[in-house]
């Protein structure tokens, strides 16, 4: 999907289909409809049992509250299964009276009735307790599961995020935790009572009639079998569903977000035709699943009629030779029919776990993963905060194959401004990532004011360090929030004068908000260039000594990106910086450029040196500030159009422009005061 | 609105929503009918001692079973049938309905709002066909059969009805209204969390560089805590559900063995008649919670059909001309004249009273700050929107008066956002062209600077492209898509900042070729960089939807401040150092 992604909070609306992964859909009944759950059909767990034990495991902490909700649970279940007993009391004894033709022993019943009225409500209370505090269970559990994963993301090294696609860390994060709640909740409640109520109204059931019981244990393997079965075949059909509604939606992604082309190139009755094609192919799929699916409640129905008609025919066949009164035939039909129902409930919760085990084994794994290393102990801290930066015999690489960086050394000297070129893809962030120490060393040392800084903690060296990336990552505050991201406890004069010298100020007056104007999800409220600006203010606050900056290539408003360039070299004043640039214009004066050229440093020196070697860089150069040479005049004989050619053009427009240039350029506003 | 959708797409199913409600009925009847012959057993046959009877009692009321799961079968069906074709006909119509719009209607939903509606929308609806076809369908049949049933069986202990059913449907009414609000809350919460993950996950350099861990973590404990918070609350009203509803059923049985008894004493009430009223006690009791539980779904479902309404209500701005010119001469002459485009409910037009002309064989530069309206100056061409004053014209005739397949058969047209189709590179190359052949594509590939690259796919041609072409840089997308127009040979290109993500180099050798190849075609160009379009021999500068100079680039050094300002400020980027 081309669809920008906005970094200011990066989360879309419920509404929007989010490009880095589904979004979380509550499902619905019967496992979700063609649309319903985004993360696809119920997956297999890998290692069913360790994962489910894990998850298990999990429940640690509530243990004395779990025994709780057990003892409520098995409270609630004998007291609801005596229940339809005792009942059945009563109408025999109405029975009785009925067939000896004499009056009903009305305190008799009232005292049966009495029983079970006070059966019923202390049940049902006993069951409300249970659901109640096995609620606080599960979200409490799944409430510090959360905040693991969280803690687990803060400790995870960048090596792990650049592995793992963000879309399926996303996923992990928030739809399988919330799946694993999901599955956690229903399972838990169901699983302890469905299973309580089976074993009660079994022994209930023999306890009145052992040759009724073992006619309504029959349905047993009936039950499961057709559950399982009609499980096995929806689940096939819901994977198929799945397939097509997948490639249905990205048709329908395709025909919207190209729509404009679709229609410029004629091809409106192709796409149509294709989209009728695949949504008839899903119709299909999807109408199999849900009716193999929805045979279950008939044949459930269907094998609970039969146990009832059984035990009707049957029953009244003992009744009538009187080997069994006529309240335990209507109690035993009312047994029947709470036996079925758990049941097939926990034959259906088999997928309900499945899932939710499989969930369970990704956020697993996620919290297994290897952590980066502790900081050192004790940690040394340099005592001054000059910026001194010093590369000695550094080696690294992403992948031991593939050697990057081999014994590289520079030395970056307080107030230097050190550029990184190359084209894009080169590994130019490698550089900065070493310096942040965001992936540790394969050899030799990086020092900053003469301390080795795998010898200092991570908070102390990045605090020193500031950076300015391309990708403007503001998160959905307040825009003061986010320029204080940097020092949580800089004052409102702080904020307004690092605000004041990213050009910030200016546009935020124009804003409603001001400064308090929230940054919402689409973005739109700001543009790119001023998100840069932010971004840049938010440096300038958190006065590092070491600068990084990457500078932006997207195609932002001239006039704004002219104010981010000053911004930067206002930054980048006093400070020793590392430029990742991408203009050469900007970095011609750098006191020491690095050509980087598949993720090695093929070059380094300064601008002029580098020029003279006729290296990397002077092609590099040449390409950006000379004209091609593969171009010929056309027939018509006009002379194609080039960068700065006629080089006569470009000559009149600069010296048209270079008084203006010499005192401050179109925008008269003040020039960035340094920090 | 809902009401609406359901009985335009129903309607065609009638036959099918028929055969539902008479197979429900079947399946309803027959699950009431089963308690009556059981009542038979106990009166006629266990009373008297008849096992004959009970015996043949018995059979019918196994054929009934089968009778019944046979009904409930083929109402699942016929439920499932209608569902999904009723789901298949709406997202038919809206991708439809979408594929009528102009840009105008596309970018008044957005697109990824379009995608949820015709997707996520249509879902819910669907489910709501589908539950109301295996369920609700047979709940008012179940509940007002069993009253009947029960009334049969006795009427004044029919009275328990009368308070029990009030009793349940206002309980569950009470809990579900205020379960709805907390879930709904909960919606939004578990929304937050999630952002403030997908937050840390993106920045999460940012975070570590700035060393915000810490306020991160305390950041997503409130969220993580504010999500608990509701889940639990919505959790406790959930716990009530099914102690409440098993207390309603069970209280009411009782009363009705103590009422019965009571009746059957003075010889009102058979006791077999006693049981089975028993059994219809609780299937009214089930159908009308059953009942209440669709209630949940249908809030949602409406808000749904109401989104899925407002896009199959929304007509196209760009209609297709009644009586559309065929024939005109084929040059390729562009002409805007006066035109102007405000947006529906806008104060300020986007585009006002723009008038230029473009010459076939020469190039037309627009350029200006973002927002100026280059882009939406260029789609009045395709119509991809419609004026709202003044006219857009092609070799004269306006362009609402074109047979518009005609029109885009004559415009190449590259747009800002470089969409490419998943597929492969020849078919979207293709895309424009069916029949062009391989070369016809290497060709278009040479001039568009993007056949070293494809050249270097192990695929070349046939290599495969990710849906929007994510797959390819950027700049390759740029170039794939240049080339997409070249092999449809236009007369008119309009190129929408498609050189953006070039670097300079590669963007004049392209532009080099393009005018050696294309030199007999219009050519408007929508550029950023002022490099790009030196050449020129008309540049537009646009402010505020309005021209505010146009010439070539010597001229308008000299005759427009605007255009000046904007040429100093990229030379004093390229100089600033």
């Amino acid at each position: 999907m081309s669809a920008p992604r906005t970094s200011v909070g990066a989360a879309t609306p419920a509404s929007n289909p989010r490009p880095d992964g589904p979004t979380p859909v509550r499902r619905g009944p019967g496992g979700g409809g063609p649309f319903g759950a985004m993360q696809g059909p119920a997956e297999k767990a890998l290692n069913f049992g360790p994962s489910a034990k894990r998850l298990l495991g999990r429940l640690a902490p509530e243990r004395g509250m779990i025994v709780l909700v057990v003892l409520l649970g098995v409270i609630s279940v004998v007291l609801s299964v005596l229940g339809p007993k005792i009942l059945g009391n009563g109408t025999t004894l109405i029975f009785k009276a009925v067939v000896t033709r004499s009056p009903i022993d009305f305190d008799g019943l009232r005292v049966i009735l009495g029983i079970v009225l006070l059966l019923y409500v202390f049940a049902s209370i006993f069951s409300w307790l249970q659901a109640y505090l096995l609620n606080g269970v599960t979200q409490r559990t799944v409430f510090r599961l959360r905040g693991d994963v969280e803690a687990k993301i803060h400790r995870l090294p960048l090596t792990y995020f650049d592995k793992t696609p963000r879309g399926e860390l996303l996923s992990r994060v928030t739809n399988d935790i919330d799946n694993i709640s999901q599955s956690l909740q229903q399972t838990m409640s169901q699983l302890i009572v469905s299973l309580l109520t089976v074993i009660g109204v079994l022994v209930m059931m023999f306890i009145i009639s052992p040759l009724l019981a073992v006619i309504a244990l029959v349905t047993v393997p009936i039950t499961l079998g057709i559950t399982v079965a009609i499980g096995k075949r929806s689940q096939k059909l819901f994977v198929a569903q799945w397939t097509h509604t997948g490639t249905l939606n990205a048709q329908i992604e395709e025909g919207y977000t190209g729509h404009s082309l679709v229609k410029v190139f004629g091809r409106h009755q192709e796409v149509e035709q294709t989209f009728s094609e695949k949504n008839e192919e899903l119709f299909r799929a999807s109408f199999g699943a849900q009716f193999v699916s929805g045979l279950i409640m008939p044949s459930m129905m269907f094998v609970g009629n039969l146990v009832y008609v059984a035990i009707a025919v049957v029953g009244g066949l003992m009744v009538a030779a009187g080997s069994i009164s006529i309240g335990d035939v209507q109690a035993f039909i009312q047994y029947s029919r709470q036996f079925t129902q758990p049941l097939s409930q926990l034959g259906s919760m088999a997928n309900l776990l499945q899932s939710g085990v499989a969930s369970a084994e990704r956020v697993f794994e996620l919290l297994d993963a290897p952590e980066q290393s502790p900081d050192a102990d004790p940690a040394q801290s340099p005592t001054s905060h000059t910026g001194r930066l010093e590369f000695d015999h550094v080696s690294f690489s992403y992948d031991p194959e593939k050697p990057l960086i081999t014994d590289l050394s520079l030395v970056a000297e307080p107030g230097q401004t050190v550029a990184v070129v190359g084209p894009t893809g080169a590994g130019k962030t490698t550089l900065v990532n070493l310096i942040m120490r965001f992936y540790e060393l394969d050899g030799g040392r990086i020092t900053v004011d003469g301390v080795d800084i795998s010898q200092m903690t991570r908070a102390d060296l990045r605090s020193r360090t500031g950076m300015v990336l391309q990708d403007t990552w503001l998160f959905g505050g307040t825009i003061r929030d986010n320029i204080a991201y940097g020092r949580t406890d800089a004052t409102d004069d702080e904020i307004q004068a690092a605000a004041t010298a990213a050009y910030v100020d200016r546009f935020v007056h124009s804003l409603p908000g001001g400064y308090d104007t929230v940054l919402d999800d689409e973005g739109g409220n700001i543009s790119a260039g001023e998100k840069q600006l932010i971004t840049i203010a938010r440096a300038f606050l958190a006065r590092p000594s070491v600068l990084i900056l990457d500078e932006a290539t997207s195609s932002v408003d001239t006039r704004t990106e002219l104010l981010v360039q000053r911004a930067m070299s206002a930054l980048r004043k006093d400070r020793t910086s590392f430029v990742i640039a991408h203009r050469l214009s900007t970095i011609r004066d750098a006191d020491l450029i690095l050509v980087m050229e598949n993720g090695a440093i093929v070059e380094q020196g300064t601008h002029d040196e580098l020029l003279v070697t006729r290296g990397a860089y002077a092609r590099l150069y040449e390409a950006q500030f000379a004209a091609p040479t593969d171009d010929e005049p056309d027939a018509a004989g006009r002379q194609p159009a080039l960068v700065g050619a006629p080089p006569s053009t470009a000559e009149i427009v600069r010296e048209a422009l270079a008084e203006d240039a010499a005192d401050g350029g179109p925008l008269d506003g003040g020039r960035p005061d340094g920090s | 609105m809902l009401g609406r959708l359901l009985v335009r797409f129903v309607r065609p199913y009638w036959p099918l929503l028929l055969a539902v409600v008479v197979f429900q009925l079947g399946q309803s009847i027959a699950s009431l009918y089963l308690p009556t012959l059981n009542a038979d057993i106990i009166n006629k046959g266990v009373l008297t001692g008849d096992t004959g009877y009970i015996i043949n009692t018995g059979i019918l009321m196994l054929a009934i079973t089968l009778g019944q799961v046979i009904c409930a079968i083929i109402a699942v069906y016929f439920g499932a049938r209608l569902a999904m074709a009723f789901g298949r006909d709406v997202r038919g119509a809206i991708f439809h309905q979408v594929g009528q719009f102009s840009e105008r209607e596309v970018s008044k939903f957005g697109a990824p709002s379009l995608i949820t509606r015709t997707t996520n929308d249509v879902q819910q609806v669907q489910m709501l066909v589908l539950m109301t076809c295996t369920l609700l369908v047979s709940a008012p049949i179940l509940a007002i059969g069993g009253v009947i049933f029960a009334l049969q069986q006795d009427v004044p202990l029919s009275g328990i009805l009368v308070v029990a059913v009030p009793v349940l449907l206002i309980g569950i009414g009470l809990i579900i209204s205020r379960m709805v609000p907390q879930f709904r809350k909960m919606q939004t919460r578990i929304d937050t969390i999630n952002r403030v993950l997908r937050e840390q996950l993106t920045g999460i350099r940012v975070v570590r560089a700035f060393v915000r861990e810490p306020v991160e973590v305390a950041r997503f404990a409130d969220a993580n805590a504010a999500v608990t918070e509701t889940a639990l609350r919505a959790g406790r009203l959930f716990a009530l559900m099914f102690p409440f509803v098993l207390l309603v059923m069970n209280v009411s049985s009782v009363a009705v063995l103590w009422f019965g008894a009571g009746r059957i004493n003075t010889g009102d009430l058979q006791v077999g008649s006693l049981v089975a009223f028993l059994s219809y006690l609780i299937q009214i009791l089930m159908a009308v919670m059953m009942a209440t539980f669709m209630a949940v779904l249908l809030p949602r479902a409406a808000v749904s059909g109401d989104r899925i309404g407002e896009v199959l209500d929304t007509e196209s701005s760009v209609v297709a001309p009644v009586d559309p010119v065929t024939v005109f001469q084929s040059a390729g002459e562009v002409e805007l004249r006066g035109a102007t485009f405000t947006y529906p409910g806008a104060d300020q037009p986007v585009l006002q009273d723009v008038s230029f002309t473009a010459k076939p064989g020469t190039t037309t530069a627009i350029i200006g700050s973002t927002g100026a309206g280059k882009t939406t100056l260029v789609n009045l061409l395709p119509r991809l929107f419609d004026v709202t004053g003044g006219a857009a014209l092609v070799d004269g005739v306006d362009v609402r008066e074109v047979d518009p397949e005609l029109l885009w058969a004559r415009i190449g047209l590259i747009p800002q956002r470089p969409y490419l189709f998943s597929g492969t590179v020849a078919s979207n190359l293709r895309y424009g062209k069916p029949d062009a052949t391989d070369d016809e594509l290497w060709h278009a590939l040479e001039i568009a600077q993007a056949k070293d690259f494809v050249e270097a796919m192990p695929d070349k041609l046939d290599a495969p492209i990710a849906q929007g072409g994510t797959n390819v840089s950027g700049g390759q997308r740029q170039r794939l898509a240049i080339a997409r127009a070249l092999v449809k040979r236009p007369e008119i290109y309009v190129f929408d900042d498609s050189f953006s993500a070039l670097d300079t180099a590669t963007d004049a050798r392209l532009r080099a070729a393009l005018d050696r190849e294309v030199s007999g075609a219009t050519r408007i160009v929508v550029a950023q960089r002022v490099s790009t379009i030196l050449d020129a021999d008309q540049i537009i500068v646009l402010d505020d939807g309005r021209i505010v100079g146009s010439g070539t680039h010597d001229d308008l050094l000299l005759s427009s401040p605007e255009y000046a300002e904007i040429v100093q400020s990229q030379l004093s980027i390229e100089e600033a150092a």
